[in-house]
């Protein structure tokens, strides 16, 4: 006779599959998962404390160290929110730059979790494939501000630098050649049997669960709920171009990979069509008071990063720096569901079900 | 950032702005002890709330050079003094408004100019809006009374008030100050209130005979306030009678419907919104906690998706001994919001089910995000 025994395991926090410093703690049945604990706070820099003591100008370099995979949306939502409060116009041109560099920055951020969801699940070889391809995102970004990962690019009332010479057109050409590295990718993964095993019916939950929890993104979609705050409550000028919003049916592991897909495969439409209208000339800053003061008052602001609804709380005393600051991070709240998802899970499931979820510590954290 | 601020001190574009701001009034701006407005400020709000200015408790007058403290008190001053000039002008409007006859037309723009001219505007502003709430008060008496109210608290002034302020002295300057802003909101509110009572005829005739002309147009109702009315009401219906304590617009966001919520009432006023049909708002964005000095503040965004509208709800605590209903049961993604918020503010959530730190290591000791915060560092 097998006598099993509880067990208890530590996984993390400096395990590669846990994407970052994300420690949790399981208890263990045998192979299944009885209990999980997740252990944050590994990375917390007390963004938000920091930022009581500096202007909004201070802030946004604080914002790329937080979704550092998507630095380019933080940036945004933060200086959307004080433009918001002060009521400031934006001119065109630096409303598509931004709007073209959160959407190469949701292609990148797709492709680092493509590749790295692939490689948690045992498959080396995508993870090369996505990382070639986001390195052509970072060189573009580079060109544009002069870094890879923490751009510090948006200002409020516009963005630092514009475009160089000839950028727009090689991002016209990055997107083209995108287009075709779709294809491969689903012709190399999507189909493949073993990948599906591992992926089909895992991690289910409804609608009325994902929408308690707070989901939102990919994770919330997947449910089959139509909520994309570009389409929902259109910021910047996404309502000027045509695009869908994937969603799935299931609720699992598979649906969450076929829409991040499906997503990239938008973002493309998006670009093409943003690319196509990008004004010839125009201000990359609108007129911005020299001190940045938002009127006393209050303001949450929310966009659509590549993991869901990143939000911004501000309260404001009419001084240059933020009374309180509040960021609402994706990854934080969506992470919320894990332990619920890994009772009853065998512990090879606990790998897929994390990274399906898309976490990124630094949003974790904050 | 300490060299932006110090350039904002000696300020190019953003000096109080001469041109915005009102016409000077001899004893304002003619005699260059414009640092007493800042002092004023109490006495010309205590003269709003009907008591006299007393002189008694008026220091020894004597004359230096202004601290920044007193540059930035003066800047406020003149802020508020502003702020409420622009109230006043609305009040008058309203009234020529619900006047509509000549008479009160000439008597706006005394009351007008007489609030925008002094410096002690607040009381001006305040007396107004007692006046206004009588309703029937003439316009005329409007401007006497504002005029009233601002020469004692002017002449006061003369006799100047130089000192460094005690940081007794400077809360009750702030708290005067915050009382005499909300008692210029009042003021504005039921003056657009009376303007929309007043009807449109009259105001045609005001406008008719030039009434209105320098007057700001009262302001449209927001587009959010049947949804506020709503959800107010039926939190005072099916809740309590007491569990709102507040209702707005947030303007700047929106024109988000913004309740505060009694503290008691919060986690029956949860239910209700996430359970009613009507409101349905099984979506609750965001939680944060904010801690603003005399009080602590939970700050929901409940949100109706089919509906893709929502709202704002606060919940007020104490600083004390904080706490608010946890509404982890109610929404399951409050569960680490409010650990967060107990971990960084202190805030106790009764009914959580887990209630421990989570960003923060288990045996910190404070609470990282409150105002006061400082760090515990035995090494030192």
């Amino acid at each position: 006779m097998i006598r099993t025994e509880e067990l208890l395991l530590n996984v993390g926090p400096q395990h590669p599959s846990t994407h970052g410093v994300f420690r949790i703690i399981v208890k263990l049945d045998g192979e299944v998962i009885t209990e999980a604990t997740p252990v944050m706070g590994y990375l917390h820099r007390g963004t938000e404390k920091l930022a009581e003591n500096l202007n909004f100008t201070q802030i946004i370099p604080y914002t790329d160290r937080m979704d550092y995979v998507s630095a380019m949306t933080n940036n945004y939502v933060l200086c959307h929110a004080v433009e918001k409060m002060m009521g400031l116009e934006i001119p065109e041109r630096a409303e598509f730059l931004r709007l073209i560099v959160m959407e190469l920055q949701r292609v990148a951020s797709h492709l680092v979790w493509w590749g790295t969801y692939l490689l948690d699940i045992g498959a080396l070889s995508p993870f090369l494939y996505a990382f070639s391809d986001r390195e052509r995102v970072l060189g573009l970004f580079n060109e544009l501000c002069g870094a890879r990962l923490t751009y510090n690019y948006m200002r409020v009332g516009g963005v630092k630098w514009d475009a160089p010479e000839g950028w727009i057109d090689r991002v016209k050409t990055f997107v083209k050649d995108m287009y075709f590295r779709l294809d491969e990718y689903h012709n190399l993964v999507s189909g493949n049997e073993i990948f599906l095993s591992r992926v089909k019916g895992i991690g289910k939950y409804d609608a009325e669960t994902a929408i308690s929890y707070g989901l939102s993104g990919a994770n919330l979609r997947c449910t089959g709920v139509q909520w994309d705050l570009r389409k929902a409550e259109p910021y910047s000028l996404y309502d000027r171009f045509q695009f869908d919003v994937p969603v799935g049916k299931n609720g699992d592991c598979y649906d969450r990979y076929l829409i991040r897909i499906a997503e990239l495969e938008q973002s493309l439409r998006i670009l093409e069509q943003a690319l196509e209208q990008f004004p010839g000339d125009g201000d990359t800053m609108g007129k911005v008071p020299r001190a940045i003061r938002p009127p006393a008052g209050e303001i949450y602001v929310r966009i659509e990063s590549p993991r869901g609804e990143i939000g911004c709380h501000i309260v404001s005393k009419g001084k240059a720096e933020p009374y309180r600051l509040k960021f609402r991070r994706p990854s934080f709240v969506n992470l919320q569901i894990l332990p619920k998802l890994l009772v009853g899970e065998s512990m090879t499931n606990l790998v897929t079900i994390l990274g399906g979820i898309d976490i990124v510590l630094g949003e974790v954290d904050c | 950032m300490s060299e932006e601020n110090k350039r904002d001190d000696n300020p190019v574009e953003n000096k109080p702005p001469e041109s915005e701001a009102p016409p000077a009034h001899p004893s304002a701006e003619a005699e260059p002890k414009a640092g007493e407005s800042a002092a004023e400020a109490p006495a010309a709000v205590a003269a709003s709330a009907g008591q006299p200015p007393s002189e008694g408790d008026a220091p020894v007058p004597e004359r230096r050079k202004e601290t920044d403290e007193e540059k930035a008190a003066r800047r406020k001053a003149t802020l508020e003094a502003r702020e409420a000039a622009k109230v006043a002008a609305a009040l008058a409007a309203a009234e020529a408004a619900k006047g509509g006859s000549s008479a009160s037309a000439a008597g706006a723009q005394p009351a007008e100019e007489s609030a925008k001219g002094a410096t002690e505007a607040p009381a001006a502003a305040a007396a107004g809006g007692s006046s206004a709430s009588e309703g029937a008060a003439a316009v005329g008496s409007v401007a006497s009374e504002g005029t009233a109210a601002a020469t004692p608290a002017a002449s006061e002034g003369d006799a100047p008030v130089r000192r460094k302020e005690t940081d007794e002295e400077k809360a009750a300057r702030r708290k005067a100050a915050l009382e005499a802003r909300e008692a210029a909101k009042a003021a504005a509110a039921q003056a657009a209130a009376q303007a929309a009572q007043g009807g449109a005829p009259a105001g045609a005739a005001g406008a008719g005979e030039g009434a209105g002309a320098d007057a700001p147009p009262p302001k449209p109702p927001s587009p959010s306030q049947p949804r506020l009315d709503r959800v107010a009401v039926m939190l005072r219906e099916l809740v309590a009678e007491d569990a709102v304590e507040e209702a707005y617009i947030n303007e700047a966001n929106d024109h988000l419907p913004t309740l505060v919520i009694k503290n008691e009432r919060w986690g029956q006023a949860a239910r209700l919104l996430r359970d009613h049909a009507e409101l349905a708002c099984a979506y609750l964005r965001n939680v944060s906690g904010v801690d603003y000095e005399t009080h602590m503040e939970v700050v929901y965004y409940p949100w109706n998706m089919n509906a893709r509208e929502g709202y704002c709800v606060k919940v007020r605590t104490d600083r004390e001994s904080p706490s608010v209903a946890s509404v982890t049961p109610i929404w399951e993604t409050a569960n680490w919001n409010e650990r967060e918020i107990y971990d960084l503010l202190g805030i106790d959530f009764p009914g959580h089910p887990d209630l421990r730190r989570i960003m923060m290591p288990d045996d910190w000791v404070g609470h990282p995000l409150r105002k006061d915060y400082v760090p515990l560092d035995p090494e030192v």
